[in-house]
């Protein structure tokens, strides 16, 4: 019986000839990231042995520069730890910081064919390398630093086959919500993507649709490999890997077909991502206090030049607050070379440093009682923002980027007309 | 067996709802506190050891955040819903609470009613109505964990992590 790509991968990493779904499996970690929340002390515990330290990686992401003591203390801890274990791949505050997802993609530290762990929940963001990757949990984080291993329970799969292309003003992200309208979550499976429509999507725009598939609840996320992965890799990482294709044969629990010429761009309602998705129109005309980009799956250079695009020449609406994070330092260097930050700021955004930092409530972008938000980030959960009455709106960067200078929920597609897709 | 007095929430019901972002650098006694204080002002206060959560599809949905712990601090007995995320319930092994997926769990309890999850048969039951249902069995390896208190002894017995000072 053939396997998918995710079982392919699990399989070898785990010595074993096949794996099936029901299959707890014991697989080798290639890479194992944490970042500054893995130090809080609650959770943390001194390491007396690291397994390898050539297979960790440490950014911090969540809260920086800090803007508490606790944070603060949390990054001393990962410091101290990476200088006794010899850890070199440490992203502190500085040029190669970033938000670790965004950090690990601009690296190429996500190898194809290989399983990768993070303690941050969006870390199924690195399937677009090919790589076996999920978010776990802190101690799982410990399990795998010391032992070199993690196990996982193997799920079935859906397999997405995508078709066509996306016409002009529509991103990957509104790809995602629409999957998130039509089949709401995805608990206990994996979703692997492929098909022709994967050729004109960018690596930027599967890393969207891989990251947001946490909030499928899918279990791993993964792209097949193609050309344009393979290059990236390998002009980023000198280790060897795998590329792995699913078997002709392997075993899927559904295909569902996209045609990408369909979509259309959409926006989720507030406090669930997903059974929650409508048309812009539905929601047009709604008076926002905020509009925010950033995020894992939304800083990408990419992104920044849709929402440059967009403002440009133009202003954002009077009592309106416009937040654009980069998801890197480098991203962010990349923006100000190209002229991207300094369009958005003419218009009025600010741009902040690369940070979780809105997206996770925690700082740069904090909801205060009643605001409503506009966000391209990952999560518009109650309260995720900041304060529980806040309402978060969530959709792509060229939507997010028109509602700012509307001041409410609008459409981007007059910034788009007479493009060809 | 275990029984215990059903808690009942609905569909979705994320990691942040059980541990607001606010509450992720306090001490776990105060995440723990924060408990559904966004959507069940004063559960923590009601909320009795031994207690069961009854819930419904894509239970934990979220975040890597420690709920799990949270919950049981709380003094949750067991968790039981028609689906968990897959990372909610890493930190429930992880953590040690016990949390198991029921199929049909959501319409068979009423707030209120008691729970009795049996491990030995994977079935649960509600004495009010005599209903009995199939509880998806946790593999062995991952139960034992589950039951032990998590990862952090069978870590601190292998000699690779200090237990906490």
């Amino acid at each position: 019986m053939g396997m998918t790509i995710t079982e392919k991968i699990l399989a070898r990493a785990g010595g074993l000839a096949t794996v099936s779904p029901g299959d707890v499996a014991v697989v080798d970690v290639e890479t194992a990231c944490l970042i500054d929340l893995s130090f809080l002390p609650e959770g943390w515990r001194k390491v007396l042995k690291v397994a390898d330290p050539s297979k960790v990686v440490i950014v911090f992401d969540h809260l920086v520069p800090a803007p508490t003591a606790q944070a603060a203390e949390c990054m001393q801890t990962g410091r101290a730890f990476a200088r006794e274990f010899g850890i070199e791949r440490l992203h502190d505050v500085g040029p190669d910081q970033g938000i670790s997802h965004a950090v690990i993609a601009d690296k190429a530290y996500a190898l194809p064919g290989s399983v990768l762990v993070n303690a941050d929940s969006h870390t199924c963001s690195a399937g677009a390398f090919n790589c076996a990757a999920r978010g776990v949990g802190g101690p799982d984080m410990l399990y795998a630093v010391t032992t070199g291993k993690a196990w996982f329970r193997v799920g079935e799969t859906i397999r997405y086959d995508l078709a066509g292309k996306l016409r002009p003003g529509v991103s990957a992200k509104d790809i995602f919500l629409t999957i998130a309208g039509k089949w709401g979550a995805h608990v206990n499976q994996n979703i692997e993507y492929g098909g022709p429509g994967m050729a004109g999507t960018s690596l930027n725009a599967r890393r969207t649709l891989t990251t947001m598939g946490t909030e499928l609840s899918a279990e791993f996320v993964i792209f097949e490999p193609d050309d344009t992965l393979i290059d990236y890799v390998k002009a980023r990482n000198p280790k060897p890997f795998t590329p792995t294709m699913p078997d002709d044969d392997a075993v899927y629990k559904e295909r569902r077909a996209i045609d990408l010429g369909t979509i259309e761009p959409l926006v989720a309602l507030p406090d669930a991502v997903v059974n929650n998705s409508v048309g812009i129109s539905e929601v047009a005309g709604r008076k926002i206090d905020q509009a925010f980009i950033g995020a894992c799956c939304n800083g990408t250079l990419d992104d920044l030049a849709v929402a440059a695009r967009v403002v440009r020449g133009r202003k954002v609406a009077s009592g309106t607050r416009f937040i654009v994070t980069p998801s890197t330092e480098a991203i962010h260097r990349a923006a100000l070379a190209a002229g991207y930050v300094a369009t958005l700021m003419e218009a009025g955004a600010i741009v902040t440093p690369a940070t979780c930092g809105a997206c996770v409530g925690g700082h740069m972008g904090v909801l205060g009682p009643d605001e409503v938000c506009i966000t391209a980030s990952t999560r518009n959960f109650k309260g995720r923002m900041g304060d529980p009455s806040a309402r978060i709106y969530m959709a792509s960067p060229a939507t997010v980027a028109a509602s700012a200078l509307a001041g409410q929920i609008a459409s981007a597609a007059e910034f788009f007309q007479g493009d060809v897709s | 067996m275990r029984s215990g007095r059903v808690w009942k929430f609905g569909d979705n019901i994320n990691t942040d709802l059980m541990l607001p972002g606010p509450y992720l650098y306090r001490d776990a006694e105060a995440q723990a506190r924060a408990v559904f204080m966004n959507n069940r002002p004063g559960w923590v206060d009601q909320v009795q050891t031994g207690d069961a959560i009854v819930g419904g599809f894509n239970y934990g949905m979220g975040s890597s955040r420690p709920a799990a712990r949270s919950l049981r601090l709380c003094g949750v007995g067991f968790l039981l819903a028609e689906t968990i995320n897959g990372l909610f319930f890493r930190n429930a092994v992880n953590y040690g609470l016990l949390a198991c997926e029921c199929p049909g769990v959501s319409t068979a309890f009423e707030e209120g009613d008691t729970a009795e999850l049996d491990i030995d048969t994977w079935t649960a039951r509600n004495p009010r109505t005599g209903r009995t249902l199939q509880v998806s069995p946790v593999p062995e390896q991952l139960l034992a964990m589950m039951l032990g208190g998590g990862v952090y002894p069978v870590l601190e017995r292998e000699g690779l992590i200090a237990a906490r000072t």
